[in-house]
């Protein structure tokens, strides 16, 4: 696909994504207490957008993810909450 | 178009989601045995969900003249308890020979715990013990490029598995390099919320090139689409794929893998309107 065909295709869909991600980051800002490991994972891939490497969405997942090598003692539950703690309970 | 829906947990779906599949083009469905919602309480009710996968289903799908082939296995969500592990590994052997049932699956890792990893090994050993295929599923979310790598391991490690004879499910951007450089084949899970969109499965697509990559929805009791893997046939063909492209993603590639068991088969195209062709399974010449 040439660029321009790109933008026809995805344009207005990225742009919605992009705007929810900013009213998200509002929405955080107005909220009270505090934010948990979730939040600098999220702005570490925020980073990672605006960079012009060629991996963006592999970097963004990254961002995210357990750099850690060694299986855990013991699951802790079942689910995955989408970002990674560095002291899990 | 025809395609091959090659995970699909059709157990949690209606007949509906069968009869959109079937007018969809779908040609078979494959249903690896996965998590229930809940922890089932004891191997007699992985004895009856087996039943369910090899029995009922199969009926139930053929009712809208689709094939309906599973996978068994105690699924990575349950494998931190060894010792009911061990009790469902030793029923899964009286299953195998069924007509339907195509390896072992989907096993993996869902925490990346040590007791899961130990049930994993079980499980590579029971499919290299009865030379079945796998089928592996990756971790969620942040978990998944840590799960993705000690599975290669594992896999790695018994010199009994020929790569080419494993899957490795719900591939991303960050994991689909390394299981390809392994030798295995990779699927990629077009899921809400978590796993691939259609836009970026084709961008993988663009990106790695088709060879032993497949799409599947792996539709559940969760938010999930029953229709994805022709969604995203459909934006390929936006993209400027062309008809013989695509279904070298979505019916050649699945049928590809899964005709490495003789007991994968298909019904063959109307090649004109007067002949249905025979039934042809496995391999076969010229395939
Ligand atoms: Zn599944």
């Amino acid at each position: 696909m040439t660029r321009q065909q790109v933008l026809d295709l995805y344009f207005l869909d990225a742009r919605c994504k992009l705007i929810e991600v900013a009213a998200f980051l509002d929405r955080l800002d107005r909220a009270e207490g505090e934010a948990d490991f979730r939040l600098p994972a999220f702005r570490d891939a925020l980073r990672v957008l605006s960079s012009d490497r060629p991996d963006r969405a592999l970097q963004a997942l990254m961002a995210f993810s357990d750099p850690t090598t060694e299986p855990v003692p013991k699951a802790p539950g079942k689910g995955a909450v989408g970002a990674w703690q560095e002291t899990q309970p | 178009m025809r395609y091959i829906e090659p995970h699909a947990h059709m157990v949690s779906r209606t007949t509906d989601d069968y009869r959109a599949m079937v007018a969809a083009g779908c040609e078979a469905v494959c249903e690896p045995a996965f998590w229930a919602g809940f922890d089932r309480g004891s191997a007699a009710a992985f004895h009856d969900y087996f039943r369910q996968l090899t029995e009922y289903e199969p009926r139930r799908a053929a009712q809208f003249g689709l094939k309906h082939f599973c996978w068994l296995c105690l699924n990575p969500k349950e494998a931190e308890d060894v010792k009911l592990a061990e009790e469902v590994l030793a029923l899964i052997p009286q299953f195998l020979d069924r007509p339907t049932v195509l390896g072992i699956g989907e096993i993996g890792l869902n925490k990346n715990s040590r007791n899961e990893l130990r049930v994993l090994e079980m499980h590579v050993d029971l499919a290299a013990r009865h030379d079945q295929l796998i089928l592996v599923h990756t971790p969620h979310l942040e978990d998944k490029r840590k799960g993705t790598r000690l599975t290669l391991d594992v896999l790695k490690a018994d010199s009994r598995i020929r790569p080419e004879r494993v899957i490795i499910d719900h591939v991303e951007e960050h994991t689909v390099r390394m299981v390809l450089d392994r030798g295995h084949w990779a699927g990629m899970t077009l899921y809400p919320v978590s796993k691939c969109t259609p836009a970026r499965a084709i961008d993988i697509l663009d990106v790695y090139g088709s060879e032993r990559l497949w799409l599947n929805s792996a539709c559940d009791w969760g938010e999930s689409v029953p229709l994805v893997v022709v969604h995203t046939a459909l934006e390929m063909r936006r993209r400027g794929w062309s008809q013989e492209a695509i279904e070298r993603v979505i019916y050649d590639n699945p049928r590809e893998f899964l005709s490495q068991s003789p007991k994968f088969c298909l019904r063959e195209e109307r090649k004109d309107t007067t002949e249905v062709r025979r039934l042809k399974c496995g391999p076969g010449p010229g395939f």
